[in-house]
C-alpha cells in the first residue's frame, strides 16, 4: 500500500480543494470498505485520503414530505434502523440491509456504493428506480446526476476532478407505491451479486393496475442497468401474472452479462427473468400495503 | 515508514474505557494501530479485506471489522475490543458461554465472535437463532460449523 | 509397538466436559498466536512473489528496494542454501528438501503464481510492502497448465525439467507425471464377467483450500552461534524443525522451534512456508523478523488439497453383493510432486467388503501450489466417486442404497483396496445407529411451492495414524500435576492429554496443568495431524502417568516402609497390599514429596504403529429452488464410530466442523482458474466458505465402540467426518432433482444447467 496523507476537512470546499490538488491520487473516505481493500490491492495508489465524515452535509439523513435525503457518508445501518425510512422505501432497505455483514454495515453506506460503482453494487438500483439524483459540489460548482447515469463503467463514474458526491435525493414515492430489491448469491450473506433487480411500482387506487414502474438490473452489465422497456411494458396493465412474466422476459432482454467466476451469462439472464417476477410481486404486495 | 512519509496524526482515543494519546501512520489500519502501537493483540487478522470477521471491535457500540478501519479515524470515539469484555467480578456471560458450550476449537476467529454478539446482545436482549445466524454471517469459523457457537450465544442470553 | 487392551466404562474424568485449560486465555484475548509475537527490535519480512504461473525468471533488480531507508536485507532465490534431493520421512508422508526449498523460493522458475522470488525485511510492515514493490524482476512467461488431463498432453509444458517420474517401478522423463501406483487384488476381470450389474463413471473435483482464517506467520532470529529460535504457528513443532533444519542445511540441534498458539491448520500448517525464509532474513539483517502471510497468498501458494479427476467401475450379482470395483485417480499435486494417492487408495473401498478389486493412481503436477494435506487428504475425494457410484449402481440394480450399504458394510477382516485387512472396527456399528437416529426415522417433509427436497446418504472413511509423542510430568506439592507433551493444541487437545493423565492419577481434569513443549522441552513429538493426537499423544500421557505411579509407590514404600511391590495404587490412592487400612490419597501424598526423596517426574513415550480405523456416515437433507438453483441443507447429522470420547463437546466439534468443510466443499469452494493460471477468487469474498446463516445446526451421533489398540478405546476422529459430506450432498440432489452431478462445486449454476 503507498503510503497516503489523512485529511479530515469539516466543509465541502475544504474537501473539494484537497481532491482538487490530488486528481486522481486522493479518494474521499466514506466507510472505506471498498477504498481501503483497494489502496492495499495497489489498485488504487494514493497519496491522501479525505475524510468526508466531518463535513455536515456529507453525514445528513433526512425523511420529509419532498423525499430522502441521503448524505454521502450515511453508513447503511443508520439507513435501515431508521422506521419512516423503512416503511416509505422499503426497496433502499432491502439494498442496504444486505451490502456486506453487519460489520462493514456500520461503515459503508450508498454513498460509498454508488461512487464504488461496482456493477453489483446493491444499492444503486433501488435509488434508480426511484429516480433518485446525485448531488455533486466540485470546482466549479454544484451539479445533479440522475443516479442511472452516475456510473459509467465498472468503477468509473461521471465524477470530474475534484468533484465530491454530496447526497443522494430520493423523491417521495407516489401513493399507491412500492419498490422492492434482491440479488442472487450462491451463500445467504456476505457476496457479490451473481445478478441483482430492483423493482419500483405504481398502482392505480384499486391496487388491480399497473400506472408506471421501473426496474433496474444489477451485475449484468457494466453498470447497473435500467430496463426501461420492461418497466414500460407494464403501464397501464392489469397486475397479472401475464403481464408480470412478460415484462420478466423483458428484462432478460435488457441484460447483458458476461461469463466469469461468479456465474455464466445464461445463469445470470435466467436469474434476472425469475427475481425481476418475484420483485415485482413483492413491490405490488409493498403498494398494496 | 521513515522516508517520504506522511506526517502522522495525533489521535485521541478511548480504547476499553482507558484514554489513550496516539501518534498514528495516516494509513495504518485501527486493526494495527491496536495490535502495534497499543499492544492489544486480542484482535486478530485474518484476511485484511473485510470478509472474515477476526478483527471485530465495536466503534462507539457498532461493530465494525478493523482491518477496514483507519486509527486516524478514531479520534475522538469509544473502542472496545476482546479485552475489554471481562470485568474484575468476571468473564461476560458470552465469554462464560463459549467456554462451557466449547464454542471454540483454535481460537483465532473467537474474539471476533464475541465482540460481535456482544454488539447483538446489548441491542437486542433476546434474538432468535436465525437472527443470531444472520448477525453473525459476517464472522467466519472454520473449526466449528458454527453450531456450538450459535449454542453459546443462546445460553448466554439465558 | 502394539499392545490391546479390554475395554471400561467406569470412568471418572474420561467422557466429562471440563472446560478447556486454555479457554479463559482465548476467550479474554490473552492467547499468544504465531501472529502477536513480539521480540525487543522486531522488524517485519514480506515476499515478493510471481505473478506468472511458469515463467522463468531472466533478472532480479533489488537495488531501488535495498537502497531505502529502513530495508535491512532482501534476498532471492540465491541466498537459499542448496538442499540435496533427498526424500526424508516426516511422520505423516514424506519430504524432499530440494523440492520444499525451491517451493519456497524459486530459483530460475518461478512454478505456480505467487511463488517467492525474493523477500525482503524492513522497519515496520508498511515499508516491507512498499520496498517489495520496488523490486523488479524480469519474467520470460511460459505456458501452465493447471489440471490433470491437461498436464498428462503429450505436449503439455513440463514444470520440473530434472523430474524422474515413477510409472509403475519405471523411471520416466520429460513428464509431469510424478508417480503411478497399482494395487490389485482378486480376479477383477472376471468378477466384471460374471456381474448381473456394472457401472462406470467418471467424476471430477477442483482444488479446494484448508480455509483457517489465521494466515501463516513466523518469527525468527538467528544468533552468533547460529542457533536459530523459531516462534510459529505449526501443526507440528519437531516436524517444522525438521523441515527448517533440512531446508536451511543445518542440524537440527540448531533450530528450535516454538509452537505458538494455532489458528486453525486441518493440514496446512504442517508444511513449513515462512519460517526458513524468515531465518535467513534474520541472519541477513542481525535483526528479529516476523512474517505474516497476506490472505491472497493464503489461498495463492499454501494448502490446497488435489482437485481430481476419478473413473470408477463397479459389480455386483444378482443378490445386491458387491463383488468387484476398479478405480482410475488422478489427483493434482501442484508444482511438486506429493498428491495424496497412496491415502486415496487406503480408503476408496475401505466400507465395503469387495472381493476383486484394482486402484491405479497417478500424481501429476500442474502450476498450481503444492498441495498440503487437508482432513483426510485424499479420501474426500475417492469417497465422493466411490458412493455416488454405489448410489448409481443401486438406482441401475433397484436397490435401497442403505440396504446396499449395511449388506455390503466392510467387518473385522475385510481386506482393504491397498491389502491391508482390518482388525475390530465400527461400520457395522455406525450403520446400526443411522437406523436408529431421529433424523434416518424423520421423513424429509415438504417442500414449499417452487421447491424440491433431497435427502442422501454416504460412508466416510479414515485409517488414523499413530506415530510418535512424548509427555513429560511433574508432580507440585499441592497436589496437581504439570504436563508438558508435544502436540500442537487446534481444538482442545491439551484437556484430552490432561484428562488422559487425571484418570490414572485420580484426580482432577483441572488439578492437571497441561503445557504444549517447544523442541527442547519434551521429546520428539509427531504433527498434530492424522487423527492421530488424542489417541498417541495421549497414549504417551496415559503410560507417563503410569510411570508416575510407579515413581511414588517407591515413595510410598520409603514412607511405610515396606516394598515397592506391597504397594497398589487404586482411584487415586496408594494402600499397602499387606495392610488395607494403610492408605494415602494422591494430594496427601504430593504434599509429603519432600521428604520422600523429592521431586517426582515421569516421562512417556510412544511410537505407535497402528491406530485404528474409523468410519462415519452422514445424513443429508437439501432443499433446492428449481428456478434459481439455490440449495439450502435444511437437516444434518453425523454419525461416526468415535472410539471412546474423552472430551464430547470436542468429538462432537470435530464431527460438525469436519461436515461443515465438507458441505462448502462440496456447494461453492473451488480454485476457480483463469486461462492464465491464476486463482481468480482468492479471498473469503469469492472463495466462499460457508457461514453460520448457510447451515442449519449439525446433529451429531457418537458411536462408541472402544478401540482395543488404546488403554481407554479412543479413536481418531477429526478427519473422517470431512468424508461423506461431498458425496452426501450429491446423493441428495440426485435425490432433489433426479439429475446427478459428477463433478464439485455442485453449486446454483451447476443445478440450474442440470435442470434444464
Amino acid at each position: 500500500m503507498h503510503p497516503f496523507a489523512y485529511v479530515a476537512p469539516s466543509t465541502v470546499a475544504e474537501a473539494v480543494a484537497v481532491l482538487d490538488e490530488h486528481g486522481d491520487r486522493a479518494r474521499p473516505l466514506a466507510g472505506g470498505t471498498d477504498l481501503l481493500v483497494k489502496a492495499r490491492a495497489n489498485v488504487w495508489e494514493l497519496d491522501a485520503v479525505v475524510d468526508i465524515k466531518n463535513i455536515p452535509e456529507l453525514m445528513n439523513l433526512s425523511v420529509g414530505s419532498d423525499g430522502l435525503s441521503i448524505g454521502a457518508g450515511v453508513p447503511c445501518y443508520q439507513v435501515y434502523d431508521n422506521s419512516e425510512i423503512a416503511a416509505e422505501y422499503p426497496g433502499i432497505v432491502d439494498g442496504v440491509s444486505i451490502i456486506g455483514g453487519i460489520q462493514v454495515q456500520s461503515r459503508a453506506g450508498l454513498g460509498g456504493n454508488l461512487c464504488n460503482a461496482a456493477p453489483s453494487g446493491d444499492g444503486i438500483c433501488p435509488l434508480i428506480v426511484h429516480s433518485a439524483v446525485a448531488k455533486i459540489s466540485g470546482p466549479s460548482g454544484d451539479r445533479e446526476v440522475a443516479v442511472e447515469d452516475f456510473a459509467t463503467g465498472p468503477s468509473r463514474t461521471v465524477l470530474g476532478k475534484g468533484e465530491l458526491l454530496v447526497s443522494i435525493e430520493v423523491p417521495k414515492p407516489a401513493a399507491n407505491s412500492g419498490a422492492a430489491y434482491t440479488r442472487f448469491i450462491p451463500r445467504n450473506e456476505m457476496d457479490i451479486a451473481v445478478a441483482g433487480v430492483g423493482v419500483f411500482v405504481q398502482l392505480d387506487s384499486s391496487g388491480q393496475n399497473f400506472e408506471s414502474a421501473q426496474i433496474a438490473l444489477a451485475s449484468v452489465g457494466p453498470t447497473p442497468i435500467l430496463a426501461s422497456a420492461a418497466g414500460d411494458s407494464l403501464v397501464g396493465k392489469p397486475v397479472n401474472d401475464e403481464t408480470i412474466a412478460a415484462a420478466a422476459a423483458l428484462a432478460k432482454e435488457a441484460a447483458t452479462p458476461i461469463t466469469d467466476m461468479r456465474g455464466t451469462v445464461d445463469q445470470r439472464k435466467q436469474l434476472v427473468e425469475v427475481l425481476t417476477g418475484r420483485m415485482i410481486k413483492q413491490a405490488v404486495e409493498r403498494a398494496r400495503g | 515508514m521513515t522516508t517520504n512519509s506522511p506526517s502522522k496524526v495525533h489521535v485521541t482515543t478511548t480504547i476499553n474505557g482507558q484514554q489513550h494519546e496516539l501518534l498514528v501512520p495516516p494509513y495504518m489500519s485501527l486493526l494495527d494501530t491496536l495490535r502495534e502501537l497499543i499492544g492489544l493483540t486480542g484482535t486478530k487478522e485474518g484476511c485484511l479485506d473485510g470478509n472474515c470477521g477476526a478483527c471485530t471491535v465495536s466503534v462507539d457500540g457498532r461493530i465494525v471489522d478493523s482491518c477496514l478501519v483507519l486509527g486516524a479515524e478514531v479520534n475522538g470515539k469509544n473502542v472496545n475490543t476482546v479485552e475489554g469484555m471481562a470485568t474484575p467480578e468476571g468473564l461476560h456471560p458470552l465469554q462464560q458461554a463459549f467456554l462451557e458450550e466449547a464454542a471454540l476449537q483454535c481460537g483465532i476467529c473467537t474474539p471476533g465472535f464475541l465482540v460481535a454478539a456482544k454488539g447483538l446482545l446489548d441491542n437486542e436482549p433476546s434474538p432468535s437463532e436465525g437472527r443470531i445466524r444472520h448477525w453473525l454471517a459476517g464472522n467466519l469459523c472454520r473449526c466449528t460449523g458454527y453450531d456450538k457457537i450459535v449454542r453459546a450465544v443462546q445460553k448466554a442470553i439465558d | 509397538m502394539v499392545a490391546t487392551f479390554e475395554p471400561k466404562t467406569d470412568y471418572k474424568v474420561v467422557g466429562t466436559r471440563p472446560i478447556r485449560h486454555d479457554g479463559y486465555d482465548k476467550v479474554t484475548g490473552r492467547a499468544i498466536y504465531g501472529g502477536d509475537m513480539k521480540l525487543p527490535g522486531l522488524i517485519w519480512g514480506v515476499m515478493v512473489r510471481s505473478p506468472h504461473a511458469h515463467a522463468n525468471i531472466k533478472s532480479i533488480d533489488t537495488s531501488a528496494a535495498e537502497a531505502m531507508d529502513g530495508v535491512f536485507a532482501v534476498i532471492t532465490g540465491a541466498d537459499m542454501p542448496k538442499a540435496p534431493s533427498k526424500l526424508v520421512d516426516l511422520g505423516e508422508g514424506n519430504i524432499n528438501f530440494k523440492w520444499a526449498s525451491n517451493k519456497l523460493m524459486a530459483d530460475d522458475k518461478a512454478l505456480y503464481r505467487g511463488h517467492p522470488v525474493a523477500a525482503i525485511a524492513a522497519t515496520d510492515r508498511y515499508l516491507a510492502e512498499e520496498a517489495a514493490r520496488k523490486v523488479v524482476v524480469e519474467y520470460e512467461v511460459l505456458d501452465s497448465v493447471t489440471n490433470v488431463v491437461d498436464a498428462l498432453k503429450p505436449d503439455a509444458p513440463i514444470i520440473l525439467p530434472d523430474l524422474v517420474g515413477d510409472d509403475l517401478g519405471e523411471d520416466v522423463t520429460n513428464t509431469n507425471m510424478a508417480a503411478h501406483v497399482r494395487h490389485e487384488f482378486g480376479d477383477v476381470e472376471g468378477a466384471f464377467a460374471s456381474a448381473a450389474h456394472t457401472i462406470e463413471r467418471e467424476y471430477n473435483m477442483q482444488m479446494v483450500h484448508q480455509g483457517y482464517i489465521e494466515p501463516h506467520n513466523a518469527t525468527a532470529t538467528w544468533d552468533e552461534e547460529d542457533r536459530i529460535k523459531i516462534w510459529t504457528s505449526t501443526q507440528g513443532a519437531f516436524p517444522a524443525r525438521t523441515q527448517i533444519a533440512g531446508i536451511l542445511q543445518v542440524d537440527v540441534s540448531r533450530v528450535k522451534v516454538t509452537p505458538m498458539e494455532i489458528g486453525g491448520g486441518f493440514g496446512g500448517k504442517i508444511p513449513v512456508y515462512l519460517e526458513p525464509i524468515a531465518a535467513i532474513l534474520a541472519k541477513k539483517s542481525q535483526r528479529p523478523v516476523k512474517m505474516v502471510m497476506e490472505r491472497t497468498a493464503v489461498f495463492e501458494t499454501t494448502g490446497p488439497t488435489p482437485g481430481a479427476r476419478m473413473v470408477i467401475k463397479l459389480g455386483a450379482d444378482a443378490n445386491g453383493k458387491l463383488t468387484v470395483a476398479t478405480s482410475d485417480i488422478w489427483f493434482e499435486a501442484g508444482a511438486n510432486p506429493g498428491a495424496f494417492i497412496g491415502p486415496a487408495a487406503m480408503c476408496i473401498y475401505a466400507p465395503y467388503e469387495i472381493p476383486n478389486t484394482r486402484i491405479d493412481g497417478w500424481d501429476v503436477l500442474v502450476n498450481k501450489p503444492k498441495v498440503a494435506p487437508y482432513r483426510a487428504p485424499g479420501s474426500p475425494q475417492v469417497a465422493f466417486a466411490m458412493e455416488s457410484a454405489v448410489d448409481e449402481l443401486c438406482e441401475e440394480a433397484g436397490w435401497d442404497s442403505f440396504k446396499f450399504r449395511v449388506d455390503n458394510a466392510s467387518k473385522e477382516g475385510t481386506r482393504r483396496g491397498d491389502g491391508v485387512l482390518f482388525s475390530k472396527i465400527g461400520m457395522e456399528e455406525v450403520l446400526e445407529a443411522v437406523k436408529e437416529c431421529d433424523h434416518w426415522n424423520s421423513p424429509l417433509g415438504d417442500a414449499p411451492e417452487g421447491k424440491v427436497r433431497g435427502r442422501g446418504i454416504a460412508n466416510g472413511y479414515w485409517f488414523n495414524i499413530g506415530l510418535k509423542s512424548s509427555a513429560n510430568l511433574a508432580v507440585n506439592a499441592d497436589g496437581t500435576v504439570q504436563l508438558t507433551e508435544g502436540s500442537t493444541d487446534i481444538g482442545g487437545s491439551r484437556t484430552s492429554m490432561a484428562m488422559h493423565v487425571a484418570e490414572v492419577l485420580g484426580i482432577g481434569a483441572h488439578d492437571v496443568r497441561p503445557t504444549v513443549g517447544d523442541t527442547e522441552s519434551v521429546g520428539y513429538t509427531d504433527v498434530t495431524g492424522g487423527s492421530r493426537t488424542t489417541y498417541a499423544t495421549g497414549y504417551a500421557c496415559w503410560l507417563a502417568a503410569n510411570n508416575l505411579v510407579d515413581v511414588l509407590k517407591e515413595r510410598v514404600a520409603v514412607l511405610w516402609d515396606i516394598k515397592p511391590d506391597d504397594v497398589d495404587f487404586n482411584d487415586g490412592a496408594f494402600s499397602s497390599k499387606a495392610e488395607a487400612a494403610k492408605s494415602i490419597d494422591f494430594k496427601e501424598l504430593a504434599g509429603k514429596l519432600d521428604d520422600l526423596g523429592g521431586p517426582a517426574t515421569s516421562t512417556g513415550t510412544v511410537d505407535l504403529e497402528s491406530a485404528g480405523d474409523g468410519f462415519g456416515m452422514h445424513i443429508a437433507d437439501i432443499e433446492i429452488d428449481l428456478a434459481t438453483g439455490k440449495s439450502d441443507i435444511i437437516r444434518y447429522t453425523a454419525l461416526q464410530d468415535v472410539g471412546t470420547a474423552i472430551h464430547p463437546s470436542y468429538v462432537e466439534g470435530q464431527l460438525q466442523g469436519g461436515a461443515v468443510q465438507g458441505i462448502g466443499w462440496a456447494l461453492n469452494e473451488e480454485y476457480f482458474m483463469q486461462d492464465d493460471g491464476k486463482m481468480a477468487n482468492s479471498s473469503f469474498l469469492d472463495y466462499r466458505m460457508p457461514t453460520s446463516l448457510d447451515l442449519p445446526s449439525i446433529e451429531t451421533v457418537l458411536v462408541e465402540v472402544p478401540n482395543p489398540l488404546h488403554p481407554y478405546g479412543v479413536r481418531g476422529v477429526g478427519e473422517v467426518p470431512i468424508c461423506p459430506p461431498v458425496a452426501a450432498i450429491a446423493n441428495a440432489i440426485k435425490d432433489a432433482i433426479g439429475t446427478r452431478l459428477y463433478s464439485t462445486p455442485m453449486n446454483a449454476g451447476s443445478i440450474l444447467e442440470a435442470l434444464k
